[in-house]
């Protein structure tokens, strides 16, 4: 098949459409959630899902994907509800509140998938598909839903930016412009549900929780203000998921939700390496320059010290003595800094013993030296 | 009796139930009092990577090797999310959520690939099959064992030795870690070893109750005993006593509605928690408006003697010391103002004379105990 009929795939066309529009709303939404340091609240939200997914079926008597994505969104906000109502008043911790949630609500979910299955109603067929995603069921219908949904999440973003991007990053701030900072909080914390119902029929319940802080924890790595960060955020979990998607279609019998979770997982991997600045690769180069520039100097320092200690500038120090002192072999950064002009070898008079060559500064190294010296002298004081 | 018991498949099935419990509870009331109950929600969906691997590499999904073998995985999720917060790039709940689903997925990927046609299909992965334990049999002497109630039983047994063994470590590094390293007893170390021992009760109970019904054995019977006791021993009782009533309770409701047994025993530990939370004895909710309203009740009848001192025997007594002034300078509506008298007067506090409130004795000696703690001027 090539690109072309591809594209032109009814299926398809609906599968990538759909991806896109997971990975542009959970990217934007995630961010924030990220950022607030509620990554898992989309888990405990996505698993709540479950149950609402069932009671939207059973009040609908159909695999009627208005009323279950309805009933996913009701149970999922009153999920965070009821997690922040555990930590609020009472003893139980966060981790305690999502995880109690997460597997209480998750359970209802099962115990009411098995009642709807006990029904015997033929229109129940697929309807376990939502606990990993099913991309290929993906109607034009459930399109304009899920779009729509989209919409409203983007628009609530667009329209607010200035009071979640303040909420986000200092509460306390916002409090004191006389901002409602707990119903700001409340309604993007309700809003992930929003990510979690489109996603929904893409990944399942079970791997929304990666959906949301993946493509964030990405787009974080390479941006430095929220703008970018959100714009990023959205764009990588649009590719991933229409990546992830396609794999899925073309591969018959191939969970969806996985496909996608990897191929955004993924991105976060070559992220956290690659990413100027903030990747692993950079920082490793960074560390070893440091290290090594520091070596320099303390070799450089050291030979200004003894030439000091002597009253000599042409004081002519022995390669073995610079090693003893350093505690390893300084044979490398002695050539180097002769390299750069720094020092320089000298032989021996025939008359002395000991080894044939010794270094000396230079002119240019003292002045080096007693730069690198003053620097330090001025951190101490 | 052992044979009784191996003809009822009701009783199997509490069992196994109430040992999944058990022996969660053992090692989940560590992780909820240190605060990463969430590390068992990561662990119990990335042992479905490990159960895989070992049934492609092994053919075989249940013995002692197994077991540790997939529960490899679970100690692999904890230590990249750890290695992923140490480069100081996320947050830790932000490293749990990247890490478990990946391995997560590859586990479906490869069940999908490969395991098409054995039991692990996805649909066990997360809800599991406890009503059927009691067809995969192992022959032990004359009896035919389920295999969970033997793995389950193996689990519960170690998780109880290490708690008892290391008691005090444990103790020491769960509510002083700093002092527990000062003291050389590696708490570190004593971490990885608890969550090995989650993960094979996972790898254990998973047959039984799949990868997120789990969760809640771990969270919410220990999460139950926090809201009743304050002493460690008792939280593991009670979470024992919760998973034992959930596991019982659970069945039976399953049985009568025709619903999922693990599904209902995990939904009766989250009734248990709704009842602590709401009736617990001394941080249920219930209690605390209680005890807040007694406090409010309290400082009422306290407000309404120090009035009374301090106008008494004054020239203005005869219009302060009425109930009518206690609406005016004490801002109480009427109603308010009529329980108040009412409450201290059935106290024993002051005395009705027509209009006129007058402090008992015992009342005077209140205010001027609230006035003068100390009793200083008395003297």
């Amino acid at each position: 098949m090539t690109l072309v009929e591809l594209l032109s795939d009814y299926t398809i066309q609906n599968v990538v459409a759909g991806a896109a529009l997971l990975g542009l709303v959970s990217g934007v939404l995630g961010s924030f959630a990220v950022l607030r340091q509620q990554s898992l609240l989309g888990d405990t939200m996505s698993h709540a899902a479950l149950p609402g997914v069932c009671l939207g079926f059973i009040i609908a008597g159909t695999r009627e994907i208005g009323s279950i994505l309805l009933g996913a969104l009701a149970t999922g906000a009153l999920a965070a509800l009821v997690m922040l109502l555990l930590t609020r008043m009472s003893r139980l911790k966060t981790d305690a509140g999502l995880g109690i949630t997460l597997s209480v609500f998750f359970a209802i979910g099962v115990v009411l998938l098995t009642h709807i299955q006990g029904m015997n109603n033929a229109s129940q067929g697929g309807l376990d598909a939502f606990l990993f995603g099913q991309a290929a069921a993906t109607l034009r219908s459930d399109l304009w839903i899920m779009g729509g949904i989209t919409a409203v999440a983007l628009l609530l973003v667009a329209a607010l930016w200035k009071e979640f991007k303040l909420v986000s990053f200092d509460p306390e701030f916002a409090t004191s412009l006389g901002l409602p900072v707990a119903w700001l909080e409340v309604l993007l914390t309700v809003m992930v549900a929003l990510a979690v119902v489109v996603g929904l029929q893409m990944v399942g319940v079970v791997l929304m929780a990666a959906m949301i802080i993946a493509p964030a924890v990405a787009a974080r790595q390479w941006s430095r203000c929220l703008e970018d960060m959100v714009l990023l955020a959205a764009l990588i979990g649009v590719a991933g998921g229409v990546f992830g998607a396609l794999i899925s279609a073309l591969s018959r019998g191939l969970a969806t939700g996985p496909l996608i979770i990897l191929s955004v997982s993924s991105v976060v991997l070559v992220s956290m390496t690659l990413a100027p600045e903030r990747g692993f690769l950079w920082e490793a180069v960074r560390r070893v320059r440091a290290r090594r520039r520091l070596r320099y100097q303390q070799v450089l320092t050291t030979l200004y010290r003894l030439a000091v200690h002597h009253a000599d500038p042409d004081y002519r120090s022995e390669q073995g003595m610079l090693d003893t002192y350093h505690g390893q072999r300084t044979r490398a950064v002695l050539r180097q800094l002769m390299r750069r002009g720094l020092v320089e070898g000298r032989d021996t008079p025939s008359d002395e013993p000991g080894p044939p060559r010794r270094w000396v500064l230079t002119p240019a190294g003292i002045d080096e030296a007693e730069r690198v010296l003053e620097s330090l002298g001025r951190e101490n004081a | 009796m052992l044979a009784a018991l191996l003809d009822n498949v009701a009783l199997q099935i509490m069992l196994v139930g109430a040992l999944v419990g058990i022996a969660s509870t053992l090692v989940g009331t560590f992780l909820v009092l240190r605060g990463t109950s969430m590390l068992s929600d990561a662990i119990g969906h990335s042992i479905v990577f490990g159960i895989v691997i070992v049934w492609l590499l092994t053919h075989q999904q249940s013995g002692p090797v197994q077991i540790l073998g997939a529960a490899l995985a679970g100690v692999l999720t904890v230590f990249l999310t750890e290695l992923l917060v140490s480069t100081r790039r996320v947050k830790k709940d932000a490293a749990i959520g990247l890490v478990f689903p990946v391995l997560f997925s590859i586990g479906v990927l490869l069940i999908n690939l490969y395991a098409r046609d054995v039991h692990i299909d996805t649909h066990t992965v997360l809800l599991g099959e406890i009503g059927f334990v009691w067809l995969d049999t192992v022959t032990l002497g004359d009896y035919r064992v389920p295999r969970s109630l033997l793995s389950m039983g193996a689990m519960t047994l170690l998780n109880a030795a290490f708690v008892v063994l290391f008691f005090k470590e444990l103790k020491l590094a769960t509510f002083d870690e700093a002092l527990a390293r000062a003291l050389g007893l590696a708490p570190g170390v004593l971490f990885y070893g608890l969550l090995l021992l989650t993960s094979g009760t996972a790898v254990a109970a998973f047959d039984a109750v799949g990868a997120v019904l789990f969760v809640a054995f771990v969270i919410v019977p220990p999460s139950t005993a926090y809201l009743l006791t304050d002493r460690l021993w008792l939280m593991f009782l009670y979470g024992i006593a919760v998973s034992i009533a959930s596991s019982v309770s659970g069945y039976a409701l399953a049985v009568a509605w025709d619903v999922s047994i693990g599904g209902m025993m995990a939904v009766m530990t989250g009734v248990f928690l709704m009842l602590a939370f709401l009736a617990g004895p001394r941080y249920g909710l219930v209690a605390q408006l209680l005890r807040r309203r007694g406090q409010r009740r309290h400082n009422e009848i306290r407000t309404l003697a120090v009035h009374l001192y301090n106008h008494e025997g004054g020239p203005e007594q005869g219009e302060e010391n009425v109930i009518r002034a206690l609406r005016e300078h004490l801002r109480w509506d009427a109603a308010k103002a009529g329980r108040v008298v009412q409450r201290s007067s059935d106290r024993r506090l002051i005395v009705r004379e027509g209009e006129a409130l007058r402090l008992t004795p015992q009342g005077r000696e209140m205010a001027r105990e609230i006035l003068d703690p100390s009793g200083r001027s008395a003297a």
